[in-house]
C-alpha cells in the first residue's frame, strides 16, 4: 500500500523518507544495543571521566566489548545486505548472495590456512587470520574476474555465475582437505571461524575495513540508475545508453570488495545478504536509488539487533550471531511474503 | 552294558566340551600382544605402564612418547583407516567412545575394543589401572597412577592455605587478538588440573568443558590470573611478547593490570595422560612461585 502510493512521489521525497525512516532504526539500534549484553553495567559510572579508564570496569565493558562489536554489526550489516542488493542485481536472481561468486570462500580458506599454519603474518591493524581472510578473498576475485571477462566482450553474468559456483565448489573442497589434514583443535576453530561472530573486541579491525568499504559505497552510489536499468535485462540496458560491460564489471567489483571488507572482519554471517535486500524491497519497492541505501541501513540495524539477542539469550554464553541471524530473519521473511502474497 | 557305554560317553563329551569352553576362555583372557591406539592420552598411559612393546600402530596425532613416531599410523577420531587395522591382525584396539559404528566393526572382527572418553582428573587415574588390567601390567600401572596421585598430593600440599586466585585457564585463541577465545569451564581434567594448582576457576559455575569467551564476559568476570596453554613448541621470547600484549588492551582486568598473565608451552599440558601431574605443576608454579622455593 505504501509502496503504490510511493511510486507515484518523486525519488527526492521517498529517498529522504527511507533516509530518515531507516536511519533513525540504525541510530535507535546503535543507541540501544550497547546498553544491554551478558553482564549489567553501571552507565553512570562508565561515563565518569574521573575514575581511571584502566580501573573502570564499566567502561571497559561499554568501550572496548560493546561498542567496537555494535560497529561491527554496523559495519558488516550495512556491507553484506547492499553487497547483497547488488548482486542480485546483477544477476537478476533473487537468489544471488555477497557469498556466490566464491568470495567468502576464498575468505575462508585464506582464514583456515592461517588457522592450521599458525601464520603469525600480521600487518598494520590486520592480525594473522583478518589478514589472511582478506587476501584468499581478493585473490578469489581476481580469479573470477579474469575467468569471466575474455577480452572485448561483455561480461557474461550466465559465465561468471558458473565460475562464482564451481570456484566455491573447488574452494569448499580444499577447504574440507585443509581440516582434514588439520589437529582435532584446529579444526574446531576453523569450524568456529565459518560461523562468525561480531565480538572484534577493538577498534582497529574495524577502521582497517573503513577504505574498502568507502570505495564500494561510491561505486554503489553512482551505480543505482545501471542496475534498476540491468535488473530489465542486458539489452534492455544496452538500449538505454548504459556501458553495460563497465557497469556489470563496476557491480561485480564493488560487492566483491565490500564483501571481502566484512567477511574479513567478522567471517561469513549468513543469510543477511540474501535476506535484508529481499525484506526491503517489500517494504520500500523496487527502485536500486531507493533499495541500496535501505538495504545498507536495515542490514545494519538488523545484524546489530540479531547480535544482541545472540550475546544476551543464553548469558553467559554467547551464540554466534549467525545462527540468529536465519533463524529471526527466516520466519519473518516468510511471515513478510505470506502477507503480501 | 550299553547305559555304562551311553553314560562314559556323555562324560567324554561334556569334559571335552569342558575343556575347550574353558579353552576359549583362556584364550579370550590371554593378555593382548597387538595393540592399535587410536587415542593419544592411552598411547601415552601404555608407554608409561610398560605396554609400548605391545603397541603395533597409533593414530596420526601421535607424537609421545618419541618411539611412537616410529610406528604406522592409522587414523585418527574422524578418519580411522578400518582396513588398515584390520589388515594388521590386532587383538585389541583403543579408541574414543563416539566412535560407535568402529567399535561394532571390530568386535564383529573379533578384535577387542576398549572405548575410553575424556573426564576429569580422577578419571585420567583410574584410566590407567583399567589399561594396566587389561595389557597385564597391573604392579606397572598401580605404580604409575600412584606416582601421578602422590605428585598431585604434593602439589596439593604445596599451595595449601594460599590464596586461591581466580584465575582463567585459556587454552585457544585467534593469533594476536582475544577472539574466538576458549577457555575452561567448570567440568573436566583442565578445571580439576587448576584446582590442584591453586587456583580458582573463574567459569566453575559453567557445567561445561569449554566455554567460548567474549570480550565483554572476559573484563566481567575480571580474573586475578590468566594462564594460557598453547599447544605446540615455544616460540621466539618476541613473538611470546606479543602474544601477551594483546591482553593489555583489557586492563582492568586485575591480570592484567598486576603482569600476572602467563603463557605455557607443550602439548601436555592438554593431553589427559600420565604427564597431567608435571602440567599441574607448571600452572601451580606460575600461580604460586612462592611455593615451590
Amino acid at each position: 500500500m505504501t509502496s503504490a502510493l510511493a511510486v507515484q512521489r518523486p525519488i527526492r521525497a521517498r529517498l529522504t523518507t527511507t533516509i530518515v525512516g531507516f536511519g533513525m532504526l540504525v541510530i535507535g539500534a546503535c543507541v540501544l544495543a550497547p546498553l544491554v549484553g551478558s553482564t549489567r553495567i553501571n552507565l553512570i559510572r562508565a561515563f565518569d571521566r574521573t575514575i581511571p579508564f584502566s580501573n573502570n570496569v564499566d567502561a571497559q565493558i561499554f568501550f572496548v566489548a560493546r561498542l567496537p562489536r555494535v560497529l561491527a554489526g554496523v559495519v558488516v550489516g550495512a556491507a553484506l545486505a547492499s553487497a547483497g542488493a547488488v548482486m542480485q542485481a546483477l544477476f537478476r536472481n533473487p537468489l544471488a548472495t555477497p557469498e556466490t561468486l566464491g568470495v567468502s570462500a576464498g575468505a575462508a580458506l585464506g582464514a583456515i590456512l592461517a588457522i592450521t599454519l599458525g601464520s603469525p603474518l600480521a600487518f598494520g591493524p590486520f592480525s594473522p587470520v583478518p589478514l589472511a581472510s582478506l587476501a584468499g578473498a581478493l585473490a578469489a576475485i581476481a580469479i573470477v574476474y579474469m575467468l569471466a571477462s575474455a577480452p572485448r566482450r561483455v561480461l557474461s553474468t550466465a559465465i561468471l555465475l558458473l565460475a562464482g559456483v564451481t570456484l566455491n565448489a573447488f574452494i569448499s573442497a580444499v577447504i574440507l582437505f585443509v581440516q582434514y589434514m588439520a589437529d582435532f583443535t584446529q579444526s574446531y576453530r576453523a569450524i568456529r571461524w565459518l560461523i562468525g561472530d561480531l565480538d572484534v573486541g577493538a577498534y582497529m579491525p574495524i577502521v582497517a575495513t573503513i577504505p574498502f568499504l568507502i570505495i564500494a559505497f561510491a561505486i554503489f552510489a553512482t551505480l543505482a540508475s545501471s542496475l534498476n536499468l540491468l535488473s530489465l535485462g542486458a539489452d534492455v540496458a544496452a538500449t538505454r545508453g548504459i556501458d553495460v560491460a563497465n557497469a556489470q564489471r563496476l557491480a561485480f567489483v564493488s560487492a566483491s570488495l565490500a564483501t571481502s571488507a566484512a567477511v574479513s572482519l567478522a567471517g561469513p554471517i549468513a543469510f543477511v545478504g540474501i535476506i535484508v535486500p529481499h525484506l526491503v524491497r517489500l517494504m520500500v519497492g523496487v527502485d536500486h536509488r531507493i533499495v541500496l541505501p535501505a538495504s545498507a541501513m536495515f542490514g545494519a540495524s538488523f545484524l546489530v539487533g540479531c547480535d544482541l539477542v545472540a550475546r544476551t539469550v543464553i548469558a553467559p554464553i554467547e551464540l554466534p550471531v549467525g545462527i540468529i541471524t536465519a533463524v529471526v530473519g527466516g520466519p519473518f521473511f516468510l511471515w513478510l511474503l505470506v502477507r503480501r502474497g | 552294558m550299553a547305559a555304562r557305554a551311553t553314560r562314559l560317553i556323555a562324560y567324554i563329551v561334556f569334559a571335552f566340551g569342558l575343556a575347550m569352553s574353558l579353552a576359549a576362555r583362556v584364550q579370550g583372557l590371554a593378555l593382548p600382544s597387538r595393540i592399535v591406539s587410536l587415542v593419544p592420552a592411552l598411547t601415552e598411559m601404555l608407554y608409561a605402564i610398560g605396554a609400548g612393546p605391545q603397541v603395533i600402530a597409533v593414530s596420526s596425532y601421535d607424537d609421545y612418547p618419541p618411539e611412537v613416531r616410529k610406528l604406522p599410523r592409522v587414523g585418527a577420531l574422524l578418519d580411522p583407516d578400518t582396513e588398515r587395522i584390520l589388515a594388521m591382525r590386532p587383538d585389541l584396539v583403543l579408541l574414543y567412545g563416539s566412535q560407535e559404528s568402529l567399535i561394532g566393526q571390530f568386535q564383529r572382527a573379533g578384535i577387542g575394543a576398549f572405548s575410553y572418553r575424556h573426564g576429569d582428573l580422577s578419571h585420567i587415574i583410574a584410566t590407567v589401572r583399567r589399561l594396566g588390567e587389561v595389557t597385564g601390567h597391573v604392579p606397572e600401572a598401580t605404580r604409575v597412577s600412584g606416582e601421578i596421585e602422590q605428585h598431585l598430593d604434593e602439589i596439593r600440599r604445596r599451595v595449601a592455605g594460599r590464596v586461591r586466585p581466580r584465575t582463567l585457564v585459556v587454552f585457544g585463541r585467534e593469533r594476536l587478538t582475544l577472539r574466538n577465545l576458549y577457555a575452561s569451564g567448570g567440568r573436566g581434567f583442565i578445571h580439576d588440573m587448576l584446582g590442584v594448582a591453586g587456583g580458582a576457576d573463574v567459569f566453575a559455575e559453567v557445567d561445561r568443558e569449554s566455554v567460548q569467551v567474549s570480550t565483554e564476559t572476559l573484563l566481567a568476570r575480571a580474573p586475578d590470573a590468566i594462564v594460557e596453554l598453547h599447544v605446540g613448541a615455544m616460540p621466539s621470547v618476541e613473538q611470546q611478547r606479543k602474544e601477551k600484549n594483546v591482553w593489555l588492551q583489557l586492563e582492568s582486568i586485575p591480570a592484567v593490570r598486576n603482569g600476572r598473565v602467563y603463557l605455557l608451552y607443550g602439548d601436555h599440558l592438554v593431553v589427559p595422560g600420565p604427564r597431567v601431574a608435571r602440567a599441574t605443576e607448571e600452572i601451580a608454579r606460575v600461580l604460586h612461585p612462592g611455593a615451590f622455593k
